[in-house]
């Protein structure tokens, strides 16, 4: 009876077992095809009509935009891979002997260090940033009593400079920097970072494999923010995103803004390309 | 700062290797890593000290002016503050159920199947994650905007799903991971059907996969600026409406606000901590 009710069954549970992965995939799948993959064709398009939101916008094809907006914006540009670069370098070398303390030397109280190191994520972005604008104001309680003191002279300010708005962003991807490398030094064998023998080996071993990997997908978050520059920065301290914000929201300038967030768009798929190249499309699996 | 310098400072000219090395993991590593984690938590300090600034009903000024329970007294006194927050707590409500669910079908997907199209998956839920929020915002809104789709508390849940999906992904998937097929083997053998199956042995297994997930979404809803301002319309959600602020001045209500959500997320977080030790 059980024997001939499985066989009865099989054909039928052999097609659902190979239909059940797009089934369970399709849901969340198609989701994520029209509102993220097919809205990148859509910001292609955008930044190819021409037009105005009065008399609306027409596809002419205009190619020659990229250039334009290439051509206008280059400094924006160029400082937002700095910030970011230099941001990301900063967040490294500053994350990593935390997250190598916690991995090897947290001891008992490794659970209470990481939720530490959690905390931050339980306070909206926007209020973290504000705080450090509090922090950094040229009256608040840092510089505001240390110049009360006459420890910093009077002309000294931190805020509107690009170190405000570079360490802002650094703050900001700290966390997101520590936690995937405590996780990835806590798997990695200690007696073999350990051995003395072929130390530098596994040095180099551990940077290219581990370090390296997880910090370059931090700097493309990093090259398209704007909240930092915003708060903590001046005038001379504008990024790509605070131009792509204003020509999308205020100016209404979608073509313009929909060609430069285009350009970003291209250089992370180049940088994702050449990272998956370079570290075997395995990585991305990992890092995912 | 200065304590690591004056400890530093009387440092003897040339250390034995194995006593330096020791020294650097009993005291420089120990010392900079609780000024990286007091750095961290700074802001949050600062947030929660100004929530209690006595600068009048206005805007909380840099300076400090004294102490006072003005904020939390006339914590609703903003009704447009107010009105942003419901947004946000609704928005983040409906859109962790959706992304809950659609990222926890393709967590199990790909755990348990190997079929053509994982690794574009793969790639797809990396690209999503690791791509600037910007042009996650920037994008959708070319699309609401060549249909002529007006902006508002819909289109923000829609970007709000479409940017959680792979976060509660990735989460479940990790939970997933050590998930032990034989209970489920074991239950179809014993004639439960996959509906039996998946609800009495599949889920409770899964669950504080889901949960984490669902917590991190929701976390990461009520926060989001950057893709919502793009998506948003003129609807006004908490970090927009605080955002706006920042230019006119900030009310001691933010503040507040701020510090009441950081401390209910906390003592969630500690209650599943408490509740998992307790299971374990």
């Amino acid at each position: 009876m059980a024997a001939g009710l499985q066989q009865l069954g099989k054909p039928k549970t052999r097609l659902g077992k190979r239909l059940a992965p797009y089934l369970l995939v399709m849901p969340g799948g198609l989701w994520l095809l029209v509102f993220f993959l097919i809205p990148i064709f859509f910001m292609l398009s955008v930044s190819l009509q021409t037009g105005n939101l009065e008399e609306g916008f027409t596809m002419t094809w205009h190619f020659h935009r990229y250039v334009e907006v290439f051509q206008q914006y280059r400094p924006q540009f160029v400082r937002s891979f700095a910030f970011g670069t230099i941001a990301t370098a900063i967040t490294l070398v500053v994350a990593y002997p935390l997250a190598y303390w916690i991995a090897f030397h947290g001891g008992r109280h490794k659970t209470t260090f990481l939720f530490l190191l959690l905390l931050p994520f339980f306070v909206s972005f926007v209020i973290r940033t504000l705080a450090w604008q509090f922090i950094l104001s040229d009256d608040g309680i840092l510089f505001g009593t240390l110049k009360s003191w006459h420890i910093l002279p009077q002309s000294f300010h931190v805020l509107a400079t690009r170190t405000a708005v570079i360490s802002g962003i650094a703050y900001n991807f700290l966390p997101f920097m520590a936690l995937p490398l405590y996780v990835s030094l806590e798997r990695i064998d200690r007696r073999v970072v350990e051995a003395a023998s072929d130390l530098y080996a596994n040095k180099k071993d551990v940077f290219l494999r581990v370090i390296f990997p997880l910090s370059i997908p931090g700097v493309f978050p990093a090259v398209g923010d704007y909240v930092n520059a915003s708060i903590l920065g001046g005038t001379n301290t504008t990024m790509i995103g605070n131009i792509i914000q204003l020509e999308f929201l205020q100016n209404f300038h979608y073509p313009v803004a929909a060609a430069l967030s285009f350009i970003l768009m291209g250089v992370l798929l180049i940088g994702i390309f050449i990272y998956a190249r370079v570290l075997g499309a395995r990585s991305i699996e990992e890092y995912v | 700062m200065s304590v690591v310098l004056s400890q530093e400072a009387p440092r003897r000219p040339a250390p034995a290797p194995a006593s330096s090395k020791r020294r650097w993991t009993r005291l420089v590593l120990p010392v900079y890593s609780g000024l990286v984690l007091f750095y961290l938590v700074l802001p949050i300090l600062v947030m929660i000290l100004y929530g209690f600034n006595a600068s009048g009903p206005k805007r909380v000024s840099f300076r400090w002016q004294g102490f006072s329970l003005f904020g939390y007294a006339h914590l609703f006194a903003k009704p447009d503050l107010t009105a942003a927050l419901k947004n946000s707590l609704f928005i983040a409500l409906v859109s962790t159920i959706i992304a809950t669910i659609l990222g926890t079908l393709i967590a199990l997907a790909l755990v348990r199947y190997r079929f053509a199209g994982r690794t574009a998956s793969d790639f797809v839920l990396f690209m999503n994650i690791s791509a600037p929020e910007i042009v996650l915002g920037a994008s959708l809104l070319s699309l609401f905007v060549s249909f002529g789709i007006p902006r508002g508390i819909l289109t923000i849940v829609i970007a709000h799903v479409m940017f959680n999906i792979a976060y509660v992904a990735v989460t479940v998937r990790a939970r997933l991971a050590g998930f032990d097929r034989h209970l489920e083997e074991a239950a179809q053998d014993l004639f439960a059907g996959p509906w039996v199956t998946f609800s009495r042995v599949t889920l409770p297994l899964i669950w504080p996969g889901i949960l984490a997930g669902g917590l991190l979404a929701f976390a990461l809803s009520i926060d989001d600026f950057v893709i919502t301002n793009f998506n948003a319309g003129t609807t006004q959600t908490f970090p927009l409406w605080v955002y706006g602020a920042v230019k006119v001045g900030i009310p001691p209500q933010v503040f507040v606000m701020g510090t009441l959500i950081f401390g209910f997320g906390v003592l969630i977080a500690l209650l599943n901590v408490v509740a998992q030790r307790r299971r374990a």
